[in-house]
């Protein structure tokens, strides 16, 4: 066998490695998909998204659940998004580049590898206990917070990375403060990539169960929580509670859970694609 | 015969300048990036409403040169200088200076187009709106006039919210020069503003500067040999971070006195 053709066969095979490598997640993702639906399915009905928990799984619902996710969303936006644009476009503008800001950059690197059960200790400590502020909303927020914050600066310091300096230098050269520049020059750039990065950062999040579970957020709770400081479930912890219970009845339930869950988190992805796909339009002309 | 009686004429308007004509007086100057030498010694006196063109190989030091008149290295960590550099008989790096007034007074105009991914109209309106300024008729009418200026108006007028970046190269860069103005600088420093441009373009903006003159101080880095002799008064050679010669455009383009202008020049190095 000649070299060429001994490439041109490499070349096939690794081709069809690569096909294949491609193909096995969205295969998997599918038979899961579609096991889940098969399962689920019939239990979707309005009634599963009025019902409070309940002992019988034909009676129970996710109102609580989702209600609870709901909240943790819009918290956890709240104290996430102006902590890790203001630290991201620190870091990125502000800082004095040099052995400090280097050891800075490596540890929130760091910090968006550590399992998220770590942070639901820390927040198990710090919040629910030293704050007391026990097993609430405000807790679970502030923790999801945590988790995500690190996604948060990155994406925010690579899209302000992304402006031209040319831009950042007209400004300048007209007589802009750097917040100025900031304010009215970076920001609206970058702000399709900010919000790209933020909404990724919330979809992890609202799929969180275990940091919820270590900080003590309860599988059962009768009423849909009303403010930050209620007790409160989420629709990981539902799901995961369901499946834990010998009745076949629950098992539908948690199948039923899942595709909730899951339509969320493609919703969400799917605006994130949208946004970053108008930006890139918007910036290049 | 002609050429001697004008030349004389120079010289002697030259010696005759009493000192406040000159707009930007750089003294005993030296810059550093880090350890390396950028500007040695650099002494240079630029007249009201002349245009000084600067000229010299790559890396010679014209860009930080240029960017030292209205400190635009400020940014840059590694950076620092020493010497005075006095701009409308202000020490412009003494501690009483704020950078932002500055660089309402030192305009620039940069080597590729960079407007701003806004509308034509808030391009020029961006100076006066960081200043603070409100009044939206007071606004629309320096906008108008900046861009009659640079000869844009008739172009644009019509399309006054059209995004900037839609604009032609050479109408980008008009644009730019649009929005300088509109802050009223006293001088306009100019970064080889037409090295991404066309012919036609640069033929424009070659006749802009002309036009400007009359208003404004400009100091300008170019490549282009003729460009400099068509439309500067003055050119300044600089070579390895020092400035080899100053003199009347027409001297250093008919007679260099050192020999390293005039291999350069003539197109030898560089």
């Amino acid at each position: 066998m000649n070299s060429i053709v001994r490439n041109r066969l490499n070349d096939k095979l690794f081709y069809i490695w690569g096909l294949i490598s491609t193909f096995i997640g969205l295969i998997m993702l599918s038979i899961f998909l579609g096991q889940i639906v098969k399962d689920g399915a019939q239990r979707l009905n309005w009634d599963f998204f009025t019902s409070l928990p309940s002992r019988l799984p034909e009676k129970a619902g996710i109102y609580t659940a989702m209600i609870g996710s709901v909240w943790i969303l819009l918290m956890t936006l709240i104290i996430a998004f102006p902590l890790g644009v203001a630290a991201g476009i620190y870091l990125e503008e502000y800082i004095k580049k040099g052995r400090w800001s280097n050891l800075l950059e490596l540890n929130i690197s760091n910090l968006a590898g550590i399992p998220s059960i770590i942070y639901g200790l820390l927040g198990l400590e710090f919040f629910a206990r030293t704050l007391h502020l026990g097993g609430s909303i405000l807790t679970g927020s502030l923790t999801l917070s945590l988790l995500i914050l690190p996604i948060i600066i990155v994406t925010t310091r690579e899209s302000i990375r992304a402006v031209p300096g040319s831009i950042k230098e007209a400004s300048y050269a007209l007589g802009a403060s750097k917040w100025q520049t900031i304010r009215m020059q970076v920001l609206p750039a970058s702000m399709g990539g900010i919000m790209t990065g933020v909404i990724l950062a919330l979809s992890r999040a609202v799929g969180e169960a275990a940091p919820l579970i270590v900080i003590g957020a309860l599988a059962y709770v009768p009423f849909a929580p009303s403010g930050p400081l209620d007790d409160f479930s989420v629709l990981p912890i539902q799901v995961f509670n369901w499946i834990s219970r010998p009745q076949a009845g629950f098992i539908t339930n948690a199948a039923a859970g899942i595709i909730v869950l899951l339509a969320l988190t493609f919703l969400m992805n799917g605006i994130a694609v949208f946004l970053r796909y108008r930006w890139q339009n918007k910036t290049k002309l | 015969m002609d050429v001697l009686e004008k030349e004389i004429k120079i010289v002697k308007e030259i010696n005759s300048q009493p000192p406040q004509d000159i707009n930007i007086k750089v003294s005993r100057m030296n810059a550093y990036y880090g350890d390396f030498h950028a500007l040695k010694d650099i002494n240079l006196s630029i007249e009201y409403n002349s245009v000084m063109a600067l000229i010299g190989p790559s890396g010679c030091g014209k860009s930080t040169f240029i960017r030292v008149l209205n400190r635009m290295n400020d940014y840059i960590d590694s950076f620092r200088m020493d010497g005075e550099v006095i701009i409308d008989h202000q020490n412009i790096y003494g501690k009483e200076v704020r950078i932002e007034q500055l660089r309402k007074q030192v305009g620039m105009v940069f080597q590729k187009p960079n407007p701003f991914p806004k509308s034509v109209y808030e391009n020029v309106a961006y100076g006066l709106r960081i200043q603070g300024v409100k009044d939206k008729k007071f606004i629309e009418e320096r906008v108008i006039r900046s861009l009659q200026q640079v000869t844009l108006w008739n172009e644009v007028k019509d399309n006054l919210k059209k995004n900037a970046l839609a604009l032609s190269g050479g109408q980008q860069q008009r644009l730019c020069i649009a929005r300088t103005l509109a802050v009223e600088p006293s001088v306009i420093l100019m970064d080889e503003p037409t090295s991404a441009l066309d012919p036609i373009a640069t033929g424009k903006i070659e006749d802009l500067i002309t036009e400007l003159k009359k208003e404004y101080t400009i100091v300008i880095v170019t490549h282009n040999m003729q460009q400099a002799s068509r439309i500067s008064d003055y050119t300044s050679f600089f070579y390895l971070g020092e400035i080899i010669e100053t003199d009347k455009t027409l001297n250093i383009f008919t007679k260099p006195k050192i020999k390293q202008t005039e291999r350069y020049i003539s197109g030898y190095f560089g």
